[in-house]
């Protein structure tokens, strides 16, 4: 075969003029404060404010002004907001003012025991079915078939076969909601572990459980972290239905759910028993969920797209 | 003396995963039988278009897999069936460079983190004093300044960052590095920086280089033998001056007219290959290039052409190199790429 002649390829060295690296780096940008942060985040700002002011309500509620929620006053029910009774009374002549602010500490206390525990948990076995192939199938099988069943119905399901408390609560909707982050944690993982900084730690010599601990996991978190907070709001509702649907904490306990659930029958005549802790909730699912969708937008502009 | 890696009868089948019913399994041929060395302070390039295997064999040298079937040798020692201890020592003889300067780096380490891993898993110093220094010689080498340990990943630009990479293989003080598209990735200004800095590199330590690219530019300006790949296999495998004067594959003759000839005037034949590279999971019989070659005749279509020497150093896997061409062949071939152009 005879050679066909080819044009010789470009010299890189004439073609490009290397320009030497400065000695010296520009100066770092110093660390932006707080405030600068919060002003370029202002989702984040509203959303731990109001927070901030649910969980000073929930820890101040005895000193707030308020009376012992559950003293009964047969003389005085359901009466309209007062002097006396801020936002009134009950059937049974209870505070409602008093009821809702304790009842912050049930709404938070679910919220975010429900979202770390189920990032704990969804945690290790996202990171168990994403780093052991054989076991991915089975995991996966099995949260396919948890998350067939809409967590609300689970939570209910599961809180038919025991007892009211708030312990149970937070375990049916972690078990409910748990999947959800297995799933993220799991697919995060599969690209993680495919990333050249993580072959390179391979070849590197670093064993398994340190490129687990070193690498895949501080990458993971900052998904988790958007997800919990979704999580956290999402309990705080189911547990508003279940103790509205009287599956959730006992009714002596004030809860939002309760005070609504028992305000339901007055709903015309007497609107705020139930409106009170309906904007309440509201509030605190808005801040949570504003402190999420932040989040999302600092941590990780591309996650906006797969939470 | 042995070389420095000999990599004999390398295959990597990838099974497409078992059907739900019937045993029939598929296999994507990602590398099927390629045999090179080389020798210490060499560089070796491997080029081919995308999918044809050469990030594979880059892989199974680094033992980030398990090889189908095959040999990698590394300083005469066996290392493709190594176990997990005795890996550990070899893993510190052959880094690696990665072509994306973001992904190869944990955007959660510091840089000074980064370059201690390999120097601590390897046991490479013994005191904290001792990190320091070697990671302030580290920084001196790749020519970056000593205040760069103390950052983050994303405060540097692609090749700041292509540099901190050099720095983490040659951290564990290898013997060689494989650079898988190691500056594909960057612009051309800075494509030349680490260009040089790998070649100054290289004539410091004593550095061995697989480079693998598809930018022949760059290839001919680093490398000292070429190894050409087409769907899993070497096709031709010369040192530089010999490839790209004298090719003796079709394929290698169809690259190097792709090489865009920076003078708008230039005048010059080109084989455009029609068509696009066969699947992985169905190479074609016979010659695996037959179905786009435009010198094909009917052996091509029958016998697989083995690698072989055509002259001193120089092999070729064609079986046009065996006969003798005829003039009208040529000259039918030559009016075809005239009218292609």
């Amino acid at each position: 075969m005879s050679t066909i002649e080819v044009h010789s390829p470009i010299d890189p060295s004439k073609l490009a003029v290397v320009h030497p690296l400065p000695d010296v780096l520009e100066p770092r940008k110093s660390r932006r404060l707080l405030i600068g942060f919060f002003m370029g985040h202002p989702a984040i700002a509203v959303g731990a404010l109001l927070l901030l002011l649910m969980f000073c309500i929930a820890i101040l509620s005895p000193y707030l002004g308020t009376m012992d929620p559950t003293q009964l006053a047969t003389w005085k029910r359901t009466r309209p907001p007062s002097a006396v009774n801020w936002f009134g009374t009950d059937m049974l002549g209870r505070d409602i003012y008093s009821r809702v602010l304790y009842g912050a500490r049930i709404s938070l206390v679910v919220g975010f025991s429900v979202a770390f525990c189920a990032s704990v948990v969804g945690l290790a076995v996202g990171l168990v079915s994403g780093m052991v192939r054989w076991t991915d199938g089975i995991i996966m099988r099995a949260i396919d078939g948890m998350m067939s069943v809409p967590p609300i119905l689970l939570a209910i399901t599961l809180m038919a076969l025991t007892r009211g408390s708030v312990g149970n609560v937070v375990l049916a909707i972690t078990i409910a909601e748990m999947p959800r982050v297995a799933r993220l944690v799991r697919g995060v993982v599969l690209q993680l572990r495919e990333q050249p900084f993580v072959e390179a730690a391979i070849t590197a010599g670093t064993n398994m459980p340190l490129i687990i601990i070193r690498h895949v996991l501080p990458n993971t978190l900052a998904p988790m972290t958007v997800q919990a907070t979704y999580i956290c709001a999402s309990a705080m509702i189911i547990e508003a239905i279940l103790s509205f649907i009287g599956a959730g904490v006992p009714p002596v306990t004030p809860s939002w759910g309760n005070i609504m659930a028992e305000g339901r029958s007055l709903w015309q005549v007497k609107p705020y028993i139930v409106m009170f802790p309906a904007f309440f909730l509201s509030l605190t699912v808005l801040a949570v969920n504003l402190l999420g969708d932040g989040l999302r937008d600092a941590l990780d502009p591309r996650l906006a797209k797969r939470v | 003396m042995s070389p420095l890696l000999e990599v004999n009868g390398l295959k990597k089948h990838y099974s497409l995963g078992r059907p739900l019913f019937g045993h029939s399994r598929e296999y994507v041929h990602a590398v099927d039988g390629v045999s090179f060395h080389i020798d210490k302070a060499e560089t070796l390039s491997l080029v081919g278009e995308s999918g044809c295997g050469k990030s594979t064999v880059g892989r199974a040298v680094l033992r980030l897999f398990p090889i189908t079937a095959g040999e990698v040798r590394l300083g005469g020692e066996r290392i493709d069936n190594l176990s997990a201890g005795r890996l550990r020592n070899m893993r510190r003889k052959v880094q690696v460079v990665f072509q994306d300067p973001v992904s190869s780096l944990n955007p959660r380490m510091r840089v000074r983190n980064i370059l201690a891993e390999p120097i601590k898993n390897f046991g490479l110093v013994r005191s904290r004093a001792g990190l320091n220094a070697r990671l302030d010689d580290l920084m001196k080498k790749v020519g970056l300044p000593a205040d760069a340990l103390n950052r983050w990943p994303h405060e540097f630009s692609g090749g700041q960052r292509q540099r901190i990479g050099i720095a983490r293989a040659l951290a564990a003080d290898p013997e060689l590095i494989v650079c898988d598209e190691a500056v594909s990735a960057l612009d051309v200004s800075v494509k030349a920086q680490i260009v040089n800095l790998l070649q100054d590199l290289q004539r410091e330590l004593g550095l061995a280089l697989l480079f693998i690219s598809h930018d022949l530019a760059v290839v001919e300006h680093m490398t000292h033998r070429v190894a050409v790949m087409y769907l899993g296999k070497i096709v031709e495998l010369a040192p530089r001056h010999e490839l790209f004067a004298r090719p003796r594959h079709p394929y290698t003759v169809a690259l190097l007219s792709a090489v865009p000839i920076p003078d708008p005037k230039a005048k010059r034949s080109r084989i455009i290959l029609k068509g696009d590279v066969p699947s992985p999971i169905n190479p074609p019989k016979g010659c695996r290039f037959n179905t786009r070659c435009p010198f094909v005749f009917d052996r091509c279509r029958s016998e697989e052409p083995e690698l072989r020497p055509v002259e001193e150093g120089h092999l070729a896997a064609c079986h046009l190199n065996d006969q003798p061409v005829s003039e009208s062949q040529l000259r039918g071939v030559e009016a075809m790429a005239r009218r292609i152009w």
